[in-house]
């Protein structure tokens, strides 16, 4: 059995990319669940959809709870994919990196902005 | 290494402004190009949506300030750029959103033969486009 940790760790092969191929699908599900509960609750409202009607969708308890799980799954969700462009065309490490941090410091910052305006109301 | 391992062919000569817009891709290839593209377009108006979801809930001004954004403007910018916007944004989850339900259809029943392939990326292609221009109608206020 040959040493597969420290300076030694395989960073390619079987199983590597599984977490992330789960995570993007599983994620991909909660959000589309997600759209269709928010669609069919638009489209049966009755009457034209104001303030009071649009803003009421997002208003009660569990429906904050799943939109959060939603603005969690899209943060996951686009992460993996915007890394993935990057790691496809940006061959430069130095490049790459910067733009991983920035990616990531777009991403936690649109969240946090995202849970901020759902949690005020 | 051996002569012929040497000279395998490696093409790292495509030049994206003169050799892309050639490329005459399948179906397939499209829904792949586009669902990367309309991830990206959403990543990048990230902040727009976000201030249009934050605008439309938070109060009764905020909200009207919202709609006028798109019937008068917002600020400098013109109202019909930002339902230009707002429709760019509707294209992008619509492709992205019946791309993802393909991947996942075809992650689950193992759906990987080339017509199904095929014939599914027309559907996901004539789908989108078709609720675009439908709600691009809505939008514009033609109905």
């Amino acid at each position: 059995m040959s040493v597969n940790h420290g300076s030694k760790r395989i960073t390619t092969g079987a199983h590597y990319g599984l977490r992330d191929w789960l995570a993007q699908r599983i994620t991909a599900a909660l959000m589309a669940a997600f759209t269709v509960l928010v669609l069919v609750q638009f489209i049966f409202t009755s009457g034209p959809v104001g303030y009071e009607e649009w803003a009421g969708i997002f208003a009660t308890q569990w429906m904050k709870f799943l939109t959060f799980v939603t603005i969690l799954s899209l943060l996951y969700h686009a992460w993996i994919g915007i890394r993935d462009i990057w790691m496809d065309y940006i061959k430069p490490l130095g490049l790459r990196l910067f733009l991983h941090v920035a990616s990531l410091v777009w991403l936690i910052g649109c969240a946090g902005w995202a849970v901020q305006a759902l949690w005020r109301l | 290494m051996t002569e012929t391992a040497r000279q395998r062919p490696e093409f790292r000569n495509i030049n994206a402004i003169s050799d892309l817009p050639n490329y005459r891709l399948p179906a397939a290839g499209w829904v792949s190009i586009l669902h990367r593209v309309s991830g990206a377009l959403m990543f990048l108006l990230m902040p727009f949506i976000i201030w249009m979801f934050d605008a439309s809930i938070t109060s009764e001004i905020s909200f009207a300030k919202f709609a006028a954004a798109f019937n008068v403007g917002l600020g400098f910018i013109p109202g019909w750029f930002m339902k230009l916007v707002a429709l760019a944004i509707i294209w992008a989850y619509l492709h992205h959103f019946i791309a993802g339900i393909r991947h996942l259809y075809m992650d689950s029943f193992h759906a990987v033969t080339k017509e199904f392939g095929k014939s599914s990326a027309v559907v996901t292609l004539v789908l989108s486009l078709g609720l675009t221009v439908v709600l691009a109608a809505k939008l514009f206020g033609l109905y």
